[in-house]
């Protein structure tokens, strides 16, 4: 089947996502948006297996609530591409937004560039449910903040060191956050501890790494060591005794 | 909720405002309908000496006449006109938009290193706290704000914002949340030379307010972003603060940063956050200021609300989203994500 071109230059997003509902519903499996800028909500709550390629930069909230189609966006995202996404992939090419990834259930969010700030808030998992976060340049403040579950991964490439800004796992009580090389102490936030990133960490993550690689054209060769850091919850409650003692 | 977007040409070349009308367009979504504004610096060459006094009546009689007359007694009217405005079907006409072009005498004001500026900022708080039925929203020389309740396009619609050519040009998206949407709660907000747009809440409103207050501002538009406005008059025109200090002294650095800072650094952080305390806003925001020499951009220390920066050659722009930036100039050459706090500053290039 041919795939479904559409020129979205100047169409509202209610319109555009009809037809990308439409076409789905009727069986289109592939599906190329042009021109595409600004319009919010694309794929919004979309169900099935569909390809979504998205020339331009979509609007925020992209992928919110999808389960199961793949979009590939050659351009930025603005705020919460992922937003409760429940399985699925968002794979950018350029940068997005803040929080990214926003309560994400499930599925994939790569970002070839940079995230702002929040990415990964209150990400959650349940049983063999893991929403994955990988991020191939650098993240701003309080990433992972509140995080339930999970897996965030910051490669920091052509950065001096991957993250550099505070609040690291504000609040975490699930999940884990992997960074590219050392991450200074003084950067964690409120009830996130740092840990070694052993060869066994690395045998779990490695299709991951490979695939995030593979996917946006990285030699993986040179992530695959141990050179990472894990920063996972101090505790399953690190605010239990914030508003009532014990 | 809201949706911000500023331009700036720093070889001041003039540009009218259908670009940034249909990238405020884009943000309808950050907004509720309830008020959206525009202001332009270097709107009024042929007055380019004049105070433009806009201000709202709700008829042309007892209000006008009573303005008419503070104005008289402390300068010239050298021109006054009915804005133009164009009846839009979604927008209801609720006041009269009305310029002065205006002139103060500068003998009338004593201790005083500015009494032009200085006469039409108590021009300003007296019309705005004692006349009923006026409201001066735009009191700057050779700038403009326009706005009104209703929807961006609507509002730049009613008073063809693109037959204005400016080289600043600032706009705003309301969608209010603590206090009702009316004309005067509209952004931009602006003081003689200052303009401001915002998105977010200042939850620190009631320690600046009395701050302001007791320098000899009132607030008089039952919405926080008025109280930026004053502040960065207070600061920036009165203290004589240079722009970046401003937001460093209203967004400060956290102490536990200032504790690591080299010595030099962390006395003057320690002495500013403790002589502008009051001034320390708190809070969610996104916040565009303009003056005629520049815009700066800046946002709350932990970032609740977005910003966006672009560039291309001589023109730098801000904004809530990417999109809205890209639909002004597809040509942008760089787009990127300034840090919490940090001063985004485009200055004219003299």
């Amino acid at each position: 089947m041919e795939p479904l071109v559409i020129d979205a230059k100047g169409m509202h997003y209610t319109p555009l996502n009809k037809m990308i509902r439409e076409a789905v519903a009727s069986g289109v499996k592939e599906i190329v948006l042009n021109n595409v800028l600004g319009q919010r909500f694309i794929g919004n709550g979309l169900r099935g297996d569909a390809k979504i390629t998205i020339n331009g930069v979509p609007g925020g909230d992209l992928g919110m609530f999808m389960s199961g189609p793949e979009c590939e966006i050659f351009g930025d995202a603005e705020h919460a591409p992922g937003n409760t996404m429940d399985s699925g992939a968002l794979f950018i090419h350029g940068s997005a937004g803040d929080a990214v990834a926003h309560s994400m259930r499930g599925g994939k969010v790569f970002v070839k560039g940079n995230i702002g700030y929040r990415g990964g808030i209150h990400m959650k998992e349940y049983e063999d449910k893991r929403p994955i976060l990988a991020v191939g340049g650098t993240s701003h403040a309080f990433l992972g903040e509140y995080m339930a579950g999970g897996l965030i991964l910051i490669f920091g490439i052509g950065q001096e060191s991957a993250v550099q800004d505070r609040g690291i796992g504000s609040g975490i009580h699930g999940g884990e956050i992997v960074i590219r090389g050392d991450v200074n102490e003084k950067l964690l936030g409120v009830g996130a501890k740092k840990v070694a990133f052993n060869e066994d960490d690395l045998k779990r993550l490695t299709p991951v790494i490979k695939e995030f690689c593979e996917r946006f054209g990285i030699d993986p060769s040179s992530f695959l060591d141990t050179n990472y850091s894990r920063i996972i919850p101090a505790s399953s409650r690190p605010f239990a005794g914030k508003y009532t003692w014990e | 909720m809201c949706g911000i977007i500023g331009v700036i040409d720093r070889t001041m070349s003039r540009m009218d405002g259908s670009s940034i009308k249909r990238a405020l367009s884009l943000m309808d979504e950050r907004g509720s309908g309830e008020g959206a504004g525009y202001v332009a610096y270097g709107i009024y060459p042929d007055y380019a000496d004049c105070y433009a006094i806009h201000v709202f009546f709700d008829n042309l009689l007892e209000p006008k006449t009573m303005v008419d007359s503070i104005l008289q007694k402390w300068g010239r009217i050298i021109h006054q006109e009915e804005i133009p405005t164009y009846d839009q079907p979604d927008l209801k006409k609720e006041h009269i938009p009305w310029r002065y072009f205006f002139r103060p005498y500068t003998d009338l004001i004593v201790g005083t290193t500015n009494p032009a500026d200085d006469t039409v900022k108590h021009l300003v708080m007296t019309v705005n706290s004692s006349i009923e039925g006026a409201l001066i929203f735009s009191s700057g020389i050779n700038l403009g704000v326009f706005k009104a309740a209703g929807w961006p396009e609507d509002v730049a619609n009613f008073y063809r914002i693109e037959d204005y050519k400016g080289y600043i040009w600032l706009a705003h998206n309301r969608y209010p949340t603590n206090t009702s949407g009316w004309w005067g709660g509209a952004h931009p907000f602006n003081l003689l030379d200052w303009a401001v747009v915002h998105n977010g809440e200042i939850t620190s409103y009631g320690t600046n307010r009395r701050y302001v207050e007791s320098n000899g501002y009132k607030c008089t538009m039952f919405t926080d972003t008025e109280v930026v406005a004053y502040l960065f008059d207070l600061l920036g025109r009165r203290h004589g603060l240079p722009p970046e200090t401003v937001v460093t002294a209203l967004a400060p650095p956290f102490w536990d940063e200032i504790d690591d800072m080299p010595e030099k650094k962390e006395e003057f952080l320690r002495t500013l956050r403790l002589t502008y305390g009051p001034a320390l806003m708190n809070g969610p925001f996104a916040i565009v200021v303009a003056t005629k020499d520049g815009i700066v951009g800046f946002t709350d220390r932990i970032k609740l609300r977005p910003l966006v920066v672009g560039e291309n050659g001589s023109r730098l722009y801000i904004s809530s989203e990417e999109a809205a930036i890209r639909t002004m100039d597809p040509e942008v050459q760089t787009i990127y994500m300034p840090r919490a706090g940090e001063p985004v500053i485009g200055r004219v290039m003299v």
